[in-house]
């Protein structure tokens, strides 16, 4: 608990700003949809009309025209890779920081086993990905409200469910990384969220490269799937899953045995 | 029952020497010297004790308990001040010392509030903003608020000023004729001579001399440095003889009255007699080690 309190103290700072931005963001892209919904019909036809750009972003399976469609495609983007950068940042510098910043020696020489700080540090990071994301999800909520539109909320529950699995996984996978770091892994975190990210998209753009989707989180995360099946693909999630795990279960080897510098 | 108890603990890095084979034996309750150079090893042979890395071979038991099975009891009963007090930035004094002591599930604020007070260190500030010495301050609170009994200092006085110097030595040696052990690990040859009744020399990894300071320090040589024309041979009790226009220097190891009664009887203009720096100590260990084998 200790240790909790001491990591949330650490990164409330960085939750804030993180937070608040991403929601914010996503709540301007939401007070703009009454004004771009006039001009919609437009807007649609050309979006669905560009190719492989269209379907990249999956934009030919959703109707711009609605505010779920519009809203999936947005949340997507802001949400789906603010998110994630936050996820894999927080992930990676967990365990990494305390031997960057060299508070490490005086962490570890206090009676507290280490499978109790990878335990402690882990919780950490979860819990701040969950608050970040409650928060995110009542402003869109509210935001939503605001300009008086019908809330959808199964849709917007899916969605922001299958964002905060990628978040998960994400800070799972990184955290296991961090483990084995002893310098500043911001580049390794950044990196494996942008190219999980451009996986999906090279999964939408060919055929060929569909079984990316099972390997990047993101490919649960497609916003038009989850709004024309209403659901989450388990099939996508269950690998991602494992590889949560996968990310856990390293970082509690690695990091039991290692040598502090 | 020995407070620290190490059988040919090794430890091996990837690139660089570590220690190797190290026996060490320190008794409950002694204030105990572990002397050498930069890169000796010291740190390394406490980061071992203390779980920070694992030893490559060897065994090595604190107050009683092993290193590799029973770190958190370890640590629990002992104080560590590391060589360079670096703490959580933006956090003040009064939050590294909770924590220090929360994490130790104690609650030590008496004894906390007291050592700031000796140190004159205070709580309110904030660690980042503290000058070097001042943050040791919080690392020597942090190693001993919590009552240990064993203390490992890691180059201790590094940062402090002659009287904090003094007051922190004060307050060492309270917690020693209390009962707790100290293991004062130090590259300063006169904090060692002055503080403990036993020390180990480690050089390259390996304790090269273990014995009580004074038996170790009527070993050492002193430098003599001799202005004036001067006639000496290279002896038994002098050594490393260096010659220049009008200046002699030596080591001396023998009976400072036949050093004087000799150096009287010639045409002297100055002199100094010193301590050896360490590297002359060794030296002279090396020399020792080479005729016969050092008591260990």
């Amino acid at each position: 608990m200790t240790l909790l309190k001491h990591e949330l103290r650490q990164g409330w700072k960085s939750l804030i700003i993180w937070t608040v931005s991403i929601g914010f963001f996503m709540a301007i892209c939401v007070f703009m949809y009454p004004e771009m919904e006039n001009q919609m019909d437009g807007v649609n036809d050309m979006f669905s009309s560009m190719g492989s750009f269209t379907t990249a972003f999956g934009m030919d399976r959703l109707n711009f025209g609605t505010l779920i469609g519009f809203y999936a495609i947005e949340c997507g983007n802001i949400l789906g890779i603010g998110g994630a950068f936050f996820a894999a940042l927080l992930g990676i510098s967990a365990l990494a920081k305390e031997e960057q910043e060299r508070t490490a020696e005086f962490l570890l020489t206090h009676p507290v086993s280490r499978v109790r700080i990878i335990t402690g540090k882990l919780a950490a990071v979860i819990l701040q990905i969950h608050m970040m994301d409650i928060f995110i999800f009542l402003l869109s909520v509210s935001s939503i409200a605001a300009i008086k539109e019908e809330i959808p909320l199964h849709e917007l529950c899916l969605l922001h469910l299958s964002y905060f699995f990628v978040q998960i996984e994400l800070a799972s996978l990184c955290y296991g990384i961090s483990a084995f770091l002893r310098h500043s892994g911001m580049g390794i975190g950044l990196g494996i969220a942008i190219v999980m990210y451009f996986l999906n998209i090279v999964a939408n753009i060919s055929e060929h490269a569909e079984f990316l989707k099972y390997i990047t989180p993101f490919g649960y995360a497609e916003g038009a799937d989850i709004l024309v099946n209403t659901s989450l693909d388990m099939g996508k999630l269950l690998p991602g899953i494992i590889f949560s795990i996968i990310g856990i279960a390293l970082a509690y080897w690695k990091y039991t045995r290692k040598d502090i510098q | 029952m020995n407070a620290i108890q190490t059988v040919n603990l090794t430890k091996n890095y990837k690139k660089s020497r570590g220690i190797i084979d190290l026996n060490l034996s320190v008794e409950k309750g002694e204030f105990f010297g572990f002397i050498g150079p930069n890169g000796a090893g010291k740190s390394t042979t406490i980061r071992t004790l203390l779980g920070l890395i694992a030893p490559s071979s060897g065994s090595a038991q604190v107050l009683g308990m092993d290193i590799r099975t029973d770190r958190e009891n370890i640590l629990s009963r002992t104080g560590y001040l590391p060589s360079e007090a670096i703490f959580y930035s933006g956090t003040k004094v009064r939050d590294i010392l909770k924590l220090s002591a929360d994490l130790h599930k104690k609650d030590c604020r008496e004894d906390a509030a007291l050592l700031c007070d000796r140190l004159q260190l205070s709580l309110t500030r904030k660690v980042s903003e503290l000058s070097f010495g001042n943050r040791k301050k919080v690392a020597i609170v942090c190693a001993l608020q919590h009552s240990p009994e064993l203390l490992i200092l890691d180059e201790p006085t590094s940062g402090l000023d002659p009287l904090m110097q003094r007051e922190f030595f004060s307050i060492l040696k309270e917690r020693n004729s209390a009962g707790t052990t100290v293991f004062l690990s130090s590259h300063i040859l006169s904090e060692i001579q002055h503080n403990c009744t036993r020390a180990a020399i480690i050089r390259e990894g390996r304790i090269i001399a273990c014995d009580s300071v004074d038996a170790l320090s009527k070993a050492n040589a002193k430098r003599v440095n001799v202005r004036g024309s001067v006639h000496l041979q290279e002896g038994d009790s002098i050594r490393n003889l260096k010659k220049s226009d009008d200046t002699v220097s030596f080591l001396y190891n023998g009976d400072i009255r036949l050093l004087l009664k000799m150096l009287s009887e010639q045409n002297i203009t100055d002199l100094s007699i010193s301590e050896p720096d360490l590297e002359e100590i060794f030296m002279h260990y090396y020399e020792n080690q080479k005729r016969s084998v050092p008591q260990l």
